[in-house]
């Protein structure tokens, strides 16, 4: 195995926030003691509802913030300061696509101005290098000058998504972070996408960070997957094994909330419960009070993530511990 | 028996674009119905135009009957009489549908008001039972609670118990997850299902999402640039697409679980209502289309008793031997 490009050691991030215009103020555990490393060329997935820190996770992976505690490591070197020179250089190497294209392309830039951006700001090749590049990345993306000259409110979507890829890409980047790149584009739109992105790593020996609510798209395009429920993975594992056997109750419950053409799933597990709040995070483990098979234990100490076998992690005292039953969700 | 609601060659126009191109459809009591499709296929303007909804520029012609009266070009008061009444609908956005400065309590006794005179006691008792139904815990504190107090689940709970205050024989729910995480989404769907057994009321489920429409529905219609292209029981549907688009739409769709395939992403985009296509509005991103597709546009053609499908090459292949 190789050694991790990017790798996380035990990463946490606290926001301050009040509730109300006078509220006190609480801590928000947004992130907790994270720990993972992705491989060159692979990807990790990282699934979770809202308020599981999947983004917060993302955004510290690429630098853009700092932890509280805990540290990042890129090609064996801890990320530079926030705003260094140092940190601008590896920044070019490292880049980051979200979820809204129009909000992250300038409406009054024609959209090849906007993929020529990074390689001006990085002093990347001379002029005419810089319009081959474009031209080059514009059809890496299956788009071409035409659509190069226009502006971003000219442009569908899909294509404003591949766009925004294309400006990632400008720079040869090593790792690309994707926070819900294809959420908000339409079901046939998105297979286009997806498969971009999939033909697009393969091609540039990309390693990447995919964050998705979605676990079909995550299982499509990563290898590893893990899960996330308020800051902390509570399983980790291969990703085609992952959702065929989920082992941690909640993963258990995610499966079987994922509806599927093609059959009327009778026996789907419905939580019961609020949604996770950070702002309220249950004692011990973060899920027992929507989990159905928890135990006193569960109420009073955290789950620490263990390795069920070389494939799997998971952090529930019920599957790391006595084995009740494991559930097959297929 | 005559249906619930009997929708026919309805057509919807703005400023002169044609959006909605004569659609058929009729609901029967207590049946759930899908329409699936992607952004501005015409789900929403169905609805939004059977129940004079649309803003005044919107030229709306064709028939929308519910029980036989004619709802198109019905008086105020009339439309009045089967808004949240007889239908109701709900939305995606739950947050925005409620107002914010006003109680769940007071909002929830103005519908009791007005489609079921209900005032005082009576009203607030029959809120707390709305509020249980939903499954809303701690009710009678919760009444006085304000919108923003509520997780997102929660609001759309509400959203479903105030559509339930008129005892409505159908309900339109308008993509009522797509803003909501899958185990709350899980929940909402499951409450659903719950409250149509129990009153055997009608659905109409809007949504983008195939697996949502699949597990909760018993008729689907796919829509396509304004046209239903393809209508069958649900199960049918998902096991053996005939229009070459829903069977697109299922391809592109990832599996969870099996072997990982490329998807079969539908190539091109949804064409613009201003400039649509001659003849079969799908035939320039369809991989079967011949010459005649692109000629005239093909009806709505039932091909089995309960199937019908918009195509003049209609694919009989499972999808599965499809992605081989």
């Amino acid at each position: 195995m190789t050694a991790p490009l990017v790798e996380v050691l035990g990463i946490s991030r606290t926001y301050r926030m009040r509730s109300g215009l006078f509220g006190r103020a609480a801590s928000v555990h947004a992130v907790d003691g994270l720990s993972f490393g992705i491989a060159k060329g692979e990807t990790l997935g990282i699934v979770g509802e809202s308020g599981s820190g999947k983004s917060t996770t993302g955004r510290m992976a690429l630098g853009l913030e700092s932890p509280d505690q805990g540290s990042v490591r890129f090609d064996g070197a801890p990320i530079a300061t926030l705003g260094s020179s140092a940190w601008r250089a590896q920044r070019a190497r490292m880049q980051m696509i979200f979820q809204d294209p129009l909000g992250a392309l300038d409406r009054r830039l024609s959209v090849a101005d906007q993929i020529r951006e990074p390689l001006d700001i990085h002093k990347i090749g001379t002029a005419a290098e810089r319009d081959d590049r474009v031209h080059e990345l514009l059809q890496s993306v299956d788009l071409n000058d035409s659509h190069g000259r226009r502006y971003p409110g000219a442009l569908s979507g899909g294509q404003r998504q591949r766009i925004v890829l294309a400006r990632a890409l400008a720079t040869r980047p090593d790792f690309l972070v994707c926070d819900e790149p294809v959420s908000a584009l339409d079901v046939s739109i998105q297979a286009q996408v997806v498969n971009l992105l999939i033909d697009l790593q393969a091609r540039l020996g990309l390693t990447m960070l995919f964050i998705s609510h979605d676990l079909r798209v995550v299982r499509q395009i990563s290898r590893k997957v893990a899960v996330m429920y308020l800051g902390r993975i509570v399983e980790y594992g291969d990703a085609d094994d992952l959702f065929a056997r989920p082992q941690h109750p909640y993963t258990q419950a995610l499966v079987s909330a994922s509806p599927a053409p093609g059959r009327r799933s009778t026996n789907r597990i419905v939580l019961t419960g609020d949604p996770p709040n950070p702002a309220a995070r249950p004692s011990g483990c973060a899920f027992h009070p929507r989990c159905r098979h928890a135990t006193a234990r569960c109420a009073a100490e955290v789950p620490q993530l263990v390795a069920l076998d070389d494939q799997r992690q998971v952090a529930c005292h019920l599957t790391t511990g006595a084995r009740p039953k494991t559930q097959d969700a297929a | 028996m005559t249906p619930l609601v009997s929708i026919s060659d309805l057509k919807v126009a703005f400023d002169g674009t044609h959006v909605l191109h004569g659609i058929d459809l009729d609901i029967s009591k207590g049946e759930a119905v899908g329409l699936v499709g992607e952004s501005g296929s015409g789900k929403s303007v169905t609805w939004l135009a059977a129940l004079g909804l649309l803003p005044a520029k919107a030229k709306v012609a064709g028939s929308v009957q519910l029980e036989g009266r004619e709802l198109l070009g019905a008086s105020g008061a009339v439309l009045d009489s089967v808004r949240g009444r007889r239908v109701a609908m709900i939305f995606q956005d739950p947050a925005s549908a409620l107002n914010p400065v006003l109680t769940i309590r007071r909002q929830l006794c103005e519908s009791l008001a007005l489609h079921r005179g209900l005032r005082g006691e009576a009203a607030r008792i029959e809120a707390l039972r709305l509020l249980d139904l939903v499954g809303i815990p701690d009710a009678p504190r919760r009444l006085s609670a304000y919108p923003h107090e509520f997780s997102g689940g929660q609001v759309q709970r509400i959203m479903i118990a105030m559509a339930l205050a008129g005892q409505p024989d159908l309900l339109i729910a308008d993509e009522p997850t797509t803003a909501l995480d899958a185990t709350i989404q899980a929940q909402i769907l499951d409450l659903l299902s719950a409250i149509r057994r129990e009153f055997n009321m009608a659905m109409v489920l809007i949504s983008h999402d195939l697996g949502v429409v699949a597990e909760n529905c018993d008729r689907v219609c796919v829509m396509y640039a304004g046209r239903i292209v393809e209508r069958a029981p649900a199960s049918r549907l998902f096991d053996d697409p005939w229009h070459p688009y829903a069977q697109g739409l299922i391809g592109a769709l990832p599996p969870l679980d099996g072997v990982r395939r490329r998807l079969q992403a539908i190539p091109g985009t949804v064409p613009d209502p201003r400039a649509l296509p001659s003849g079969c509005a799908f035939a320039p991103r369809c991989s079967f289309a011949g010459d005649g597709c692109h000629a005239g546009v093909p009806p709505l053609a039932p091909f089995e008793p309960d199937r019908a499908v918009a195509c003049l090459r209609p694919q009989r292949v499972p999808v599965g031997l499809a992605a081989e």
